[in-house]
């Protein structure tokens, strides 16, 4: 091979630039833009600098109440993320050992992940739908309905999450060395006191980052939540709202303030698991480097 | 020292069972036990799926099948959730009625978006695997390519809003070069922006799988072609492509399953104006019509599972992940 940098390199480097910048470009334009004028409309240039459109949307827009479906998508989001962490962690625990179903559960994971949100949303608002008419026929006329955030809402969430946490651990654990379980037992190590002692602390940054993806996905999603939440709607869902009615900053506002909370939670993942690498790094075991 | 926990580790300790009844727990142990735990580790996410998933896709395909009127459904069996969906379609033949060219335009969209993505992912991909050699560079620059994931979808659609409208940074840029007189309209709330959104939103999950395949290739490999002689391209044709393949096929899944079922983008991003499978099913359901919804819902279901069957024959998904 050519040493030194090519010419490929130089063109896939400036192909490379311009793919961030279409990323982050757009996203960049709303945020400042939020922070104009009361003058100020959906385009450039900006029309004077002020946190007016932030404080307008503490008020409320009006027709929706954007602080108690900031708080609502916020819980949910932090329920979604911890179900999320364990209940992957515990199948990445139990795919690494052959079980009957394994492949049902593997298939189930993977066909949650590509059939249509819109399907999958469709099906579990049936799904209650039915529930509640049986409720009401045999058992309680004045039944409302047993959608909610919490039940219908949460399931179609964690049926967004826990794909994307399953194959998290299944990429851990292929480079996962089991040896090292296998010396906790020999020490006499209970299950519970291996994985607890030895294989949660090497995996760590992992499971954070599968809480990270629990909670962002959760945070931001739309077409699931979309006919499943019930008779309460998330922070996407009115902001998907405001789309076709606001034609002032206010909606560059909300989606400065949403980032806003995307952005302080991927930040607060991510230096997480640099420091816990860190203290790896630095504390870990020199055990078996001296025989290579 | 830890004292020995009852019932699990003791089995395989070095005490030797006593009674004839601790005998025979002893030989059970080790074939009861391993699989219970993996039911216990495994069961709630089985449950979740099946609770939130997996039935509500047979109540899917059961309510297509029922009756309905302006109100409620009415669980009887019916055919009228296909046939209100394919209305008038066999009078028109050979003409495509309604329904028909709109799954053949969501059909031309998923190709567009998926060649498009194809070729971004590819060479990001390649370009992260090949010519970043640094670990630590190779970390971050894939992190810069995450981070936009985790942040809303519908923020960076309406963030197209300031480049892309009537009077955004496009067109008065393009005005004032002199390329246009005006102001195009073509640019917000219509295909362009779809397809662009779609792109935007969704490269990602192309260049995941593609990155994932080509950080295994071999590198001496791609030695050993230079060294026989090989051109830089004869080695992406021959050595690359194919190797990278199982990415290629899984990133394609994604997008193409992604785009087929799609309403929000399409929706925001089209001005509501754009018909596709997804928006159908969502138009019939803010009309309450559960059973044409559910209908429409297997079709759509049915072609995508056709899409993915085709391409899971190119490559075992299972072994890839």
């Amino acid at each position: 091979m050519k040493e030194g940098r090519s010419r490929g390199f130089y063109v896939l480097s400036a192909f490379f630039a311009a793919y961030v910048l279409f990323l982050y470009g757009p996203m960049l334009a709303i945020y400042i833009l939020s922070f104009q004028g009361p003058q100020g409309g959906l385009t450039f240039p900006m029309n004077g600098a002020s946190l007016f459109w932030f404080s307008k949307l503490t008020q409320g827009t009006g027709i929706v109440d954007l602080g108690t479906a900031f708080r609502r998508s916020l819980a949910l989001g932090f329920v979604v993320m911890a179900l999320t962490v364990v209940l992957s962690v515990a199948a990445g625990m139990a795919f690494r050992r052959k079980f009957k179903a394994q492949s049902i559960l593997f298939y189930s994971a993977i066909a949650s992940l590509i059939v249509p949100s819109i399907i999958t949303s469709l099906g579990i608002s049936l799904e209650f739908r039915i529930v509640d008419d049986l409720i009401k026929a045999h058992w309680n006329d004045n039944f409302e309905t047993s959608m909610g955030l919490f039940t219908s809402g949460l399931g179609a969430h964690l049926t967004w999450t826990l794909p994307f946490g399953l194959l998290i651990m299944f990429a851990i654990f292929n480079r996962f060395d089991p040896r090292l379980e296998e010396a906790a037992r020999d020490l006499g190590a209970t299950p519970w006191q291996t994985f607890r002692h030895v294989v949660l602390p090497i995996i760590l940054p992992s499971v954070i980052g599968i809480g990270l993806f629990g909670f962002t996905l959760s945070w931001d999603e739309l077409a699931r939540s979309s006919q499943a939440i019930g008779p309460v709607n998330t922070l996407p869902l009115e902001l998907q709202g405001l789309t076709t009615t606001v034609t002032k900053p206010d909606i560059y506002a909300l989606g400065t303030v949403i980032s806003a909370v995307s952005f302080a939670v991927i930040t607060l993942a991510l230096g997480t698991i640099h420091l816990i690498n860190k203290r790896q790094a630095a504390k870990g075991s020199d055990a078996g480097k001296g025989l290579v | 020292m830890p004292g020995p926990v009852p019932g699990i580790d003791s089995a395989r300790g070095f005490q030797h069972p006593a009674t004839p009844a601790d005998r025979a727990r002893a030989l059970l142990r080790p074939r009861f036990w391993p699989s219970f735990i993996s039911w216990l580790q495994a069961g709630p996410m089985m449950l979740v799926f099946l609770a939130f998933f997996l039935v509500p896709l047979v109540f899917v395909v059961i309510v297509s099948f029922w009756d309905y009127n302006e109100y409620q459904l009415l669980p009887a069996f019916s055919g009228r959730g296909y046939t209100d969906t394919f209305e008038g379609c066999v009078a028109k033949l050979p003409e495509l009625c309604t329904i028909g060219r709109t799954y053949v335009k969501t059909v031309e969209l998923c190709f567009l978006v998926w060649a498009i993505t194809l070729f971004i992912g590819f060479w990001v991909a390649y370009f992260l695997a090949f010519h970043i050699k640094s670990k630590t560079w190779q970390m971050g620059l894939s992190l810069l390519c995450t981070i936009p994931f985790w942040t809303s979808n519908v923020i960076r659609m309406i963030a197209w809003i300031p480049l892309l409208g009537r009077n955004g940074l496009v067109n008065s840029a393009l005005v004032d070069v002199g390329l246009i007189k005006q102001p195009v309209e073509w640019l917000l709330y219509s295909e362009f922006s779809v397809v662009l959104a779609l792109v935007h939103l969704f490269t990602f999950f192309m260049v995941v799988p593609i990155f994932n395949s080509m950080i295994r290739i071999d590198k001496a490999l791609i030695e050993a072609a230079y060294d026989a002689g090989a051109s830089a391209f004869q080695t992406l044709v021959n050595v690359v492509i194919p190797l990278a393949k199982p990415g290629i096929v899984i990133g394609s899944i994604f997008v193409i399953t992604i785009v087929m079922g799609d309403f929000v983008t399409i929706g925001v991003m089209g001005g509501q104006q754009i018909a596709a499978a997804g928006k159908i099913i969502e138009t019939r359901l803010n009309a309450l019509q559960f059973p044409a919804a559910a209908a429409n819902a297997v079709i759509l279901l049915a072609i995508t599972f056709l899409i993915i069957s085709m391409m899971s024959r190119i490559v075992d998904i299972r072994k890839e992940l």
